[in-house]
C-alpha cells in the first residue's frame, strides 16, 4: 500500500495545496520526497501502513491554523502525529491527506509550582514533563510504558494511562486545559486554569478522541507532589488463579496501589533474558505491587499486602529497599514489549479491560483460545484495574498465521465485552480495532458518535476512517462474524 | 428489574413521540436543585420511580444506579461496606437523586484532593433527543473504546440526554480523619497551601474562614499523624469537625446565610488555587475552598464586573440565588466556543426538547 492508488488525485491535489501552504510555512517545514514521507508511513503498529500526501511541521499555532485552513478548503484530510508511538494506526495517515506532525511543538512553556501545573506544547515527551517538575517536587502522573517516548499531545489523543493510574489516573483525569485548532482554523479553548470550567466538559470528550474532533496545540496539565516512599513488591504464584485472586483481595482489603501488574510464565522468562531483573522465572506468574505515601503507610499497607500473598501461597517475595531496585522492577516491567518482540517476528497487542472478578475466568479462557488457533499469547498486564495486554505472538509473513492471529485478537476482544468489558483500555482504536468496535457498540451509538464528530468536523476531515467504524462497515463485519445464523452474544440486551 | 428495564423502554417511547411532536421537555430527578441554572419550560419528565441500585460489587469498587436512586441510600449503601464517593457531593435537600447529582456535575470540599464527579463517571446510559437509548462506557475504570460521552454528561444538565443508570467508581471511606485549624489570612493561606501542595500529605479538605484555617486531613493514622505535626494548629474535635466539613459542603455554614435567609445572590468562583486575591471593591465577603481554587462571595454591586475580573484570571463566575432558577447563572462562553457546544446540543438534541435553556439560552 505504500503508493498511491490513484495518482491523478495525488497530483492534483499536490498542484493545489503545496502552494497555499507556503503562504505561511517554510520550504522546510513541508515534505514531499517520497524517501522522507516513509518515515511518517506508520505508528508503532507497523503491520498497517499509508504514505501521505506530504507531511507538514509547523512550528507556530498560526501555522497550524494555516494548515487546517488550506485542508478544509481544498477538502483534503489530515492527520496529526505526535511521537509516533501509537499502537493501533491511530496516525497513520489516509490515502491522499496531509500528515501533520506536531514534534516542533516541543516547549514547556511554564511550570507554575504554586497552581502545580504546567503548560505545555502537545509534542513535549511524557517524561520532560515530569523531569521539568522535578525541581518542584512535582511530577506528571500518566506514564505509559512508552514515556520516554511518547508525546503528552498523543497521550491526550489516547487518553494514555500506564502503570500508576490505579491510584492517580488516566490523561483525562490530570490535564486541566487544552488548546484546540478546529477543521476551520479557529482557535478555542478548551477547559480552563481553575478547576472545572463553565459549559460542558469538552476537555472530557477531546481525550481520547484520536485526532478526529480537533488538533491540541497547547495543554495544562496538572503535576502531584512526588510520594515521600515507595516500595515495589515482586510475588510469585504457582497458578494463574491464585495470582487473579490475589489481586482481586489487594483491592477488596480497601488497599489503592500505586500500581498492580501481573505477567505470565511466558512474560516472566521474555522479561528476565532481556532485562535479568531477577524475576522468578519458574513462576506461573508473578504480580508487582507498589505502594506509596508517607514511610509509616507504606509499612502498615506493605504488612498488609505481604500477608495477603502468603495467605495465597505467594513465593519469592522480594521487596525494594530503595529508589534503585523499585527502579530495576518497573524498568524490567515496562521493557516487556522490546522483550516479547525478541520472541516472534510479530506481536499483535490486545488490551481490552475486564471487570477485575472476570481475570482468573478471562485468563483461563484465552489460554483455551490460544491452543484452538495454535499461537503463543502472553499475557503482561495492568492487573489492578483489569486492562488486560494478552499479546498474540506471530510471523505475518506467513499468511494464514497472520489471519489467526487477527481472528484470535477478535475472539480475545468479543470476550472481553462479554464479560462487561471493553475492546480497549488504553491503546485506543485507531484503525486496528475498528472493526471491534461493532462487537461493542449499536448502530444508534455510533450514529451518535458520528453525529458528535460532526459537530466539530462537518466534512470528516480530520483523521477519516479511524476510531468510530461506520454502520456499512460494521454491518460487512457482523456478517461474517456472525456464528450459525446467531448475532453475538444473544443474551445482551440490544435496542 | 423487568418492571425498570420497560420503564426505559417507556421512557425511550415517550421522548420519541416528543421528538416527533417537537414537544420540550423538563427532567427533574429529586427537584431539589432547581436553582442551579435557568428555569426550563416544558412538559415534566421525572425520573424518581426509575430508582434502585441495579449492581454493586465492593471488591469491584464500582456501584451501577438508577438515576432517580436517592442519594442518600448510595451513601448509606456504599458506607454499610466501608466505602464512599470520592467527590463528596452536595446534596441540596434529601430528595437529590443520583441523576441530579451527575446532572449538575456537583462536587464538594474533597474535589481539588480526589477528584470530581466526572472523574468517578465510568459508564452511562442514557436516552438523547431522538429517544434513542444508548450507553457509553461501562463497568471497568480504563475505557477508551470511542468518544468518552458518559464524562460529558456530568454538568450539562440533561441538555444532551436523560441519564438512566450511573456506574461510578467508588473509594474507600479513609481509615482515619482529622481537621487542623490555625490562624491565618488571605495571603499566609495561599502560602502555607502552596507549599503543603508540593509534599504528598493526605489533606481532603481545606476552608479558609474569616481568619481561620481549617485543613481536614484524610488517610492512614499514621500518614495523618505525621501531616497534623507538619501543619500544626488546633485540633477541632471530630464530631465538630464532621458537622463543620458538612456544612461546608452543603452550603449550609453561616457564611451562607446572608443567600438562604435574604434574595441575595451567591457567587461561585472557580480559579487556579494561586490566584491573586479578589480586589475589595469587587466583594463584601468571602469563603475560600479547595486550597484558593473555589470561592464563594458576596459581590458589592452584584454587577458583571466580578465575572469580568474573574474572566481575565482564567477562571469562571456562577451566579446562584438559593430562591429560584435565574437567567444569568452560568458565566458567557467564548463565541467560538458558544457555537461549537450548540453544535454539540444539536448532535445529541436535534429538535431541542431535553431542557431546553437550562445552561443558556440557547443550550
Amino acid at each position: 500500500m505504500s503508493a498511491s492508488k490513484s495518482p491523478n488525485l495525488r497530483e492534483h491535489r499536490l498542484g493545489r495545496l503545496y502552494p497555499l501552504l507556503l503562504e505561511q510555512l517554510p520550504k522546510d517545514a513541508i515534505i514531499t520526497a517520497t524517501e522522507e514521507l516513509h518515515a511518517y508511513e506508520c505508528d508503532a503498529f507497523t503491520t498497517m501502513r499509508q504514505l501521505p500526501l506530504l507531511t507538514v511541521l509547523p512550528d507556530s499555532i498560526e501555522q497550524v491554523q494555516h494548515v487546517m485552513r488550506c485542508c478544509h478548503t481544498l477538502d483534503i484530510p489530515v492527520v496529526a502525529r505526535g511521537a509516533g508511538t501509537g499502537l493501533t494506526a491511530g496516525s497513520m495517515p489516509v490515502e491522499n491527506g496531509v500528515l501533520l506532525g506536531m514534534s516542533k511543538f516541543d516547549q514547556i512553556h511554564e511550570i507554575d509550582p504554586h497552581n502545580r501545573t504546567a503548560l505545555i506544547g502537545p509534542g513535549v515527551r511524557n517524561q520532560a514533563v515530569t523531569d521539568a517538575a522535578a525541581p518542584y517536587n512535582l511530577y506528571f502522573a500518566p506514564d505509559p510504558s512508552s514515556q520516554l517516548a511518547c508525546s503528552v499531545g498523543g497521550n491526550v489523543a489516547e487518553n494514555a494511562g500506564g502503570v500508576h493510574c490505579l491510584k492517580y489516573g488516566l490523561t483525562v483525569h490530570n490535564i486541566l486545559e487544552l488548546e484546540i485548532i478546529t477543521i476551520e482554523g479557529e482557535r478555542i479553548t478548551l477547559g480552563s486554569a481553575a478547576l472545572d470550567a463553565a459549559g460542558y466538559d469538552l476537555t472530557a470528550i477531546m481525550t481520547g478522541s484520536e485526532g478526529l474532533l480537533g488538533i491540541v496545540v497547547a495543554i495544562r496539565v496538572k503535576l502531584l507532589p512526588k510520594p515521600a516512599s515507595a516500595r515495589v513488591l515482586l510475588a510469585a504464584f504457582a497458578t494463574i488463579e491464585e495470582a487473579g485472586t490475589a489481586i482481586a483481595d489487594i483491592i477488596g482489603a480497601g488497599l489503592i496501589p500505586a500500581g498492580l501488574e501481573m505477567i505470565d510464565q511466558t512474560g516472566i522468562r521474555a522479561i528476565e533474558e532481556l532485562m535479568h531483573a531477577g524475576y522468578p522465572v519458574d513462576a506461573a506468574a508473578v504480580i508487582i505491587c507498589e505502594l506509596d505515601g508517607s514511610e509509616a503507610e507504606v509499612e502498615d499497607e506493605l504488612a498488609s499486602v505481604i500477608s495477603i500473598l502468603k495467605r495465597l501461597n505467594a513465593s519469592d517475595i522480594q521487596v525494594s529497599t530503595n529508589a534503585e531496585e523499585s527502579r530495576r522492577i518497573w524498568a524490567a516491567r515496562k521493557a516487556a514489549f522490546p522483550a516479547l518482540a525478541r520472541l516472534a517476528p510479530d506481536n499483535y497487542i490486545m488490551d481490552g479491560t475486564i471487570p477485575r472478578r472476570a481475570l482468573a475466568e478471562v485468563w483461563t479462557r484465552i489460554n483455551e483460545l490460544a491452543e484452538e488457533y495454535d499461537l503463543p499469547v502472553v499475557n503482561v498486564f495492568h492487573a489492578g484495574d483489569g486492562n488486560m495486554h494478552p499479546s498474540i505472538l506471530f510471523d505475518s509473513s506467513d499468511e494464514d498465521q497472520h489471519q489467526r492471529a487477527f481472528e484470535l485478537g477478535t475472539r480475545i476482544l468479543e470476550l472481553c465485552v462479554q464479560v462487561g468489558g471493553t475492546i480497549s483500555g488504553e491503546h485506543g482504536i485507531g484503525l486496528e480495532k475498528i472493526n471491534q468496535m461493532c462487537l461493542q457498540f449499536s448502530s444508534h451509538e455510533l450514529s451518535q458518535f458520528h453525529a458528535l464528530k460532526a459537530a466539530f468536523d462537518e466534512r470528516n476531515l480530520l483523521n477519516p476512517g479511524k476510531q468510530i467504524p461506520t454502520l456499512a462497515r460494521c454491518a460487512e463485519f457482523n456478517a461474517m462474524h456472525v456464528h450459525h445464523g446467531e448475532m453475538p452474544f444473544p443474551h445482551l440486551e440490544r435496542f | 428489574m423487568n418492571a425498570q428495564f420497560d420503564l426505559q423502554k417507556e421512557f425511550a417511547e415517550y421522548v420519541r413521540q416528543a421528538y416527533a411532536r417537537q414537544q420540550q421537555l423538563h427532567i427533574q430527578g429529586g427537584n431539589s436543585k432547581t436553582f442551579y441554572g435557568r428555569r426550563v419550560s416544558g412538559e415534566t419528565l421525572s425520573l424518581r420511580d426509575y430508582s434502585g441500585i441495579i449492581n454493586y460489587e465492593p471488591s469491584e469498587l464500582v456501584i451501577t444506579a438508577r438515576a432517580g436512586t436517592p442519594l442518600h441510600i448510595i451513601e448509606a449503601t456504599l458506607s454499610e461496606h466501608g466505602q464512599m464517593l470520592g467527590f463528596e457531593p452536595p446534596a441540596y435537600g434529601p430528595t437529590a437523586t443520583l441523576g441530579g447529582i451527575i446532572a449538575c456535575g456537583l462536587s464538594g470540599p474533597r474535589r481539588p484532593y480526589s477528584g470530581a464527579a466526572r472523574d468517578f463517571v465510568l459508564g452511562i446510559t442514557l436516552i438523547n433527543g431522538k429517544g434513542e437509548l444508548l450507553r457509553f462506557g461501562g463497568q471497568v475504570m480504563k475505557n477508551v473504546a470511542g468518544y468518552d460521552v458518559s464524562r460529558l454528561m456530568c454538568g450539562a444538565q440533561g441538555t444532551l440526554g436523560i441519564l438512566l443508570d450511573i456506574t461510578l467508581k467508588v473509594v474507600p471511606i479513609p481509615a482515619y480523619e482529622e481537621t487542623r485549624v490555625l490562624e491565618a489570612d488571605e495571603t499566609q493561606m495561599q502560602t502555607l497551601l502552596s507549599d503543603l501542595g508540593r509534599r504528598p500529605l493526605p489533606l481532603s479538605a481545606t476552608v479558609l474562614d474569616e481568619n481561620l484555617l481549617y485543613i481536614r486531613l484524610s488517610g492512614a493514622r499514621a500518614g495523618v499523624d505525621a501531616a497534623a505535626r507538619v501543619i500544626g494548629g488546633d485540633l477541632l474535635a471530630k464530631p465538630q469537625g464532621d458537622r463543620y466539613w458538612q456544612q461546608i459542603r452543603e452550603q449550609e455554614h453561616k457564611f451562607f446565610n446572608r443567600a438562604r435567609e435574604t434574595d441575595t445572590n451567591l457567587w461561585r468562583l472557580s480559579l487556579a488555587p494561586a490566584t491573586k486575591a479578589i480586589p475589595d471593591q469587587l466583594i463584601s465577603n468571602q469563603l475560600i475552598e479547595w486550597s484558593g481554587a473555589l470561592r464563594w462571595v458576596y459581590s458589592h454591586n452584584d454587577d458583571e464586573a466580578l465575572r469580568q475580573w474573574t474572566q481575565q484570571q482564567n477562571g469562571h463566575a456562577i451566579r446562584l440565588n438559593f430562591a429560584d432558577a435565574s437567567d444569568r447563572t452560568f458565566h458567557p462562553l467564548a463565541p467560538a466556543l458558544h457555537a461549537l457546544s450548540q453544535r454539540i446540543k444539536n448532535s445529541f438534541d436535534p429538535a431541542g426538547i431535553l431542557n431546553p435553556g437550562r445552561l443558556y439560552a440557547d443550550l
